[in-house]
């Protein structure tokens, strides 16, 4: 095959619990390299997405301004964008502290809680600045498609790169599609 | 028994006097998602997902009274891509995290979305702020996953006899509040044992200490659909007519 499908991923605020699971794809990690490449990705530590990328899988929701940088270039490099995992769904676990103001959340835990040493919130001009509330990633972008799951397993990303790959439209079966 | 008739999606379906059309297509073997709907109760008509079309116009299945000759349609993709809408409205407008939910692979809600192939919640999130009640020593109380659906306001009134608890507010600010004078769980005769504890389709009222006790694969909708379940469970009571 001449040209390689072009693959991108990254987590912005997620746990790599998603791209643990993609791992778990075991050895046939072997046939997708006969037919992809990695480009941006933990994996390979490439830091920019190349000007094509093919797919784009995005772990992880919105938490900080980095995320939206990060997202925003995937959507720009990326033909097909896919929101993988609950974060990234739903906002998931890091949302749970939407309910509860920003300042309480970063005094809870840099100055009031149980074992603090030295309390002070950090406040380096390099951390990405917080944002008020976790958001999932289709309300910042278009999304092409969802892959649920906290994480989805291995079987729902091979189900949905081979789908892609032999160009049908990617679609789970039943037993493939869950929220936990 | 009169031979009653409508037809559902071309299908023949009988009915009885008085039954309403999801009563006479449980009956038949014929699933119409519901939320609210519990054939136990008297019909609520509050969560839409039961839309069906009688004669060409939207019905809510589980108000609407079979009539002789009906035409509807259910499982349409029209139809369908409605109820996927409903159900991804109740996900944005409350706080559901299955992953974090001690219901999870047991929530009507979840498996609905699943029956649905609802793969993403398509609208902006509310992420709205509601009180968590822990204040009862064995039942608990998180509004966050409260479809507003009534069936613990119907259980708790009409078979345990407690009138615990009710909606308040309208529109979006309609909320479930508990009938004591501090709004607490605690000072309610609310028992583990009523049926308004177990008729939660969500994970809002949960017995307390038995979270996760099913492990994942063994639960109610690991491998079967809701339209199964539901079936088996309903199909029973749905030849007791509840009447108009």
């Amino acid at each position: 095959m001449a040209d390689k499908i072009k693959v991108a991923t990254t987590s912005l605020a997620g746990c790599f619990g998603c791209h643990m699971s993609f791992l778990d794809i075991d050895e046939r990690i072997l046939d997708l390299a006969q037919i992809a490449e990695f480009d941006r990705s933990p994996l390979t530590d490439i830091k920019q997405c190349s000007d094509h990328v093919d797919i784009g899988l995005v772990e992880g929701g919105l938490c900080n301004s980095e995320n939206v940088h990060t997202l925003r270039e995937f959507r720009k490099s990326c033909k097909i964008l896919v929101a993988v995992g609950a974060c990234a769904i739903n906002g998931g676990l890091p949302a749970m502290r939407n309910h509860i103001p920003l300042e309480e959340c970063l005094e809870e835990s840099y100055l009031d809680a149980v074992g603090v040493e030295n309390p002070q919130i950090p406040n380096d001009v390099e951390l990405p600045l917080l944002l008020n509330k976790v958001h999932p990633i289709h309300e910042v972008v278009k999304v092409d498609y969802f892959l649920p799951g906290c994480p989805p397993s291995a079987d729902v990303f091979w189900k949905f790169l081979t789908d892609l790959a032999s160009g049908r439209e990617p679609s789970l079966p039943y037993e493939l599609v869950h929220y936990d | 028994m009169t031979a009653h008739t409508i037809t559902i999606d071309g299908q023949q379906v009988p009915f009885i006097e008085g039954q309403t059309i999801i009563e006479a297509a449980t009956a038949a073997g014929v699933y119409i998602p519901h939320l609210c709907h519990n054939p136990e109760f008297t019909p609520h008509g509050s969560c839409k997902l039961c839309t069906v079309k009688v004669n060409g116009r939207n019905c809510s299945a589980c108000t609407f009274p079979a009539v002789d000759g009906q035409e509807v349609l259910n499982d349409t993709e029209e139809l369908n891509e409605t109820r996927r809408a409903i159900t991804q409205m109740l996900f944005v407008e409350g706080n559901h995290f299955c992953p974090s939910c001690e219901k999870s692979g047991n929530c009507q809600l979840q498996a609905v979305g699943y029956f649905l192939n609802m793969l993403d919640a398509h609208f902006p999130f509310f992420y709205p702020s509601r009180e968590v009640d822990a204040s009862h020593p064995e039942v608990m109380l998180d509004r966050d996953r409260c479809i507003l659906c009534e069936l613990c306001v119907r259980a708790s009134r009409d078979v345990d006899g407690k009138n615990v608890f009710a909606l308040s507010g309208r529109g979006i600010h309609t909320h479930l509040i508990v009938n004591s004078t501090s709004g607490k769980l605690a000072d309610t005769e609310i028992s583990v044992d009523d049926k308004a504890v177990h008729v939660c389709p969500v994970g809002a009222i949960l017995v307390k200490r038995t979270g996760f006790e099913v492990p994942i694969g063994q639960r109610i909708y690991d491998h079967q659909d809701i339209s199964e379940v539901s079936l088996a469970m309903e199909e029973s009571v749905a030849g007791e007519s509840h009447g108009g």
